[in-house]
């Protein structure tokens, strides 16, 4: 291989980056990124970054002294892929031709239909998404957010550290149901309750109203919640119109095997655009987690380096965090399948529990607040168990 | 300046033991019956190593997975850029003593204006 592309300049991109090189790849290498700046942590946008504690140049990923000997293109957005050709092509016109290409463009955040154009919404996603709202809520006032999901659960917490007024609406009747079930999803959310900040479930919204200026969310029940400021949190769809007629399948992103591999020789897919396949769960899964970009472009770039010929390992179970309210909120495994939880140590009325998942009495996920120390034993536990 | 840690009987091996002096301190007892001490706190951000998955001489963060190596306390992987520093660590009459290093601490960013008087 003469010439990699990388296309996607974030976490996983990086990663695959660096696992080239490390894997000894030593022929052209080349990263496209569509926003203009070097890749950046994208976690803190919705803690410290917009608190105000970290400024941009600790977001930076790369050491100060390292160079992949990668040639860089930013602000460029990939618009095709040729496969007849073998060549990515970009949205003003140039074309970089490829022997191997990893795919890493992510995922961008859903919005709310008929939103755009109407001052004082945001959604958080990129650095500079998270620097609109950053100014925003430094002049205070009432915030929306839309989706009690980790985005928006963090948003709340960082605005009402900052002194805002805050009020949470999510469309299901339990906030995190998805991640972490019915009943640990009720405890964590229940953080906002806590904290005096208003939590309002089951309740879809119908609209925003304003005329230049959001000034309230419309529910589907009637009411009104007056707001000076919205956060639209209610998910991410991966980045993958790009590749349409490409040749690369597409269902819920990327289609993948085990390692990353797609149906077409030479290109594999990371992050958070790539539905990787699950051995354990025996079903695709999009992993949508910072640990996973960091960790998976190793095997993808061995596959691709390989061409193929290597035999997927079993990766690490899923692992995520949170920080909310001062809460640290760790888990690992998948939740869905679980037929039981159990809060195996701590008090849940401290917000200081931890809580392991089971199926058939397996242990499938652990869940911790404030338990570093166990939920690290855990983990680790999960891991051997599952591997 | 030197420190009494604990009774080496009491760390076993694949545990860590940090003492809160500031900033805090890790000794990690290694499968292999090593002993080292690293600074606790990951240099990325507020996390605490000692909870961290030790692995032969290597400690995985609990919090972000980045890792450093106990004898050297560099990165092995990122997220984290900058090295922990490393404490020499002397067993006296079976007690763990860890003489801290003099050298300028690598602190995240978050904690580094904690203690600058910032408003983290």
């Amino acid at each position: 291989m003469r010439t990699v592309a990388v296309v996607g300049a974030s976490l996983a991109g990086l990663s695959a980056a660096r696992s080239l090189r490390k894997q000894g790849y030593d022929g052209r290498l080349v990263v496209i990124g569509d926003e203009l700046h070097r890749p950046y942590d994208r976690p803190p946008l919705s803690k410290e970054f917009l608190a105000g504690t970290l400024a941009e140049a600790d977001l930076a990923l790369e050491a100060h002294d390292e160079d992949l000997g990668a040639e860089w293109l930013l602000g460029a957005r990939a618009a095709g892929l040729d496969r007849t050709d073998r060549a990515v092509r970009l949205a003003d016109g140039r074309e970089v031709r490829v022997d191997g290409l990893v795919i890493a463009t992510g995922a961008a955040a859903r919005r709310l239909p008929g939103a755009d154009g109407l001052a004082g919404v945001h959604v958080l996603r990129t650095l500079d998404d998270a620097r609109a709202l950053r100014d925003e809520l430094a002049r205070g006032g009432r915030l929306v957010v839309i989706g009690g999901g980790f985005i928006g659960a963090e948003v709340a917490s960082t605005a009402y550290a900052l002194g805002l007024d805050v009020t949470v609406v999510e469309v299901a009747p339990t906030p995190l149901a998805g991640p972490l079930g019915e009943t640990m999803g009720g405890i964590v959310s229940g953080l906002h309750a806590d904290h005096g900040v208003r939590l309002l479930c089951g309740v879809g919204v119908k609209g925003l109203g304003g005329e230049r200026r959001v000034d309230a969310v419309l529910l589907e029940d009637g009411r009104s919640v007056p707001a000076d400021i919205v956060v639209v949190g209610v998910g991410a769809r991966p980045c993958v119109e790009w590749l349409e007629g490409s040749g690369v399948e597409l269902d819920n992103g990327v289609k993948c095997g085990a390692d990353g591999r797609t149906g077409l020789a030479g290109v594999v897919a990371v992050g958070d655009c790539a539905n990787w396949y699950d051995p354990r769960a025996g079903a695709h899964r999009r992993v949508e987690h910072w640990t996973g970009a960091r960790e998976r472009p190793d095997a993808a770039v061995a596959t691709l380096l390989a061409g193929g010929a290597v035999r997927p390992g079993v990766p690490r179970p899923p692992y995520f965090w949170s920080d909310q309210y001062g809460v640290r909120i760790q888990f690992a495994g998948h939740a869905a399948g679980a037929d039981s939880v159990t809060v195996e140590e701590g008090v849940v009325d401290e917000r200081n529990v931890l809580a392991v998942y089971r199926r058939a009495g397996d242990p499938v996920a652990v869940l911790g607040m404030n338990q570093p120390r166990s939920f690290m034993r855990w983990r680790k536990q999960l891991a051997a168990a599952t591997s | 300046m030197k420190i009494p840690a604990c009774r080496l009987a009491d760390l076993p091996r694949g545990e860590a033991l940090r003492l809160d002096i500031d900033p805090p301190v890790s000794v990690f007892h290694t499968d292999d019956g090593e002993l080292f001490a690293i600074d606790d706190t990951c240099t990325h951000q507020d996390a605490s190593l000692a909870d961290g998955w030790l692995e032969g001489c290597e400690v995985e963060c609990p919090l972000h997975a980045s890792k450093f190596d106990l004898r050297t306390g560099a990165v092995d992987a990122p997220p984290a850029k900058l090295p922990v520093r490393t404490h020499e660590v002397v067993v006296e009459d079976g007690v763990i003593h860890v003489r801290v290093s003099t050298d300028a601490p690598n602190l995240p960013p978050c904690v580094a204006s904690r203690l600058a008087g910032g408003s983290a």
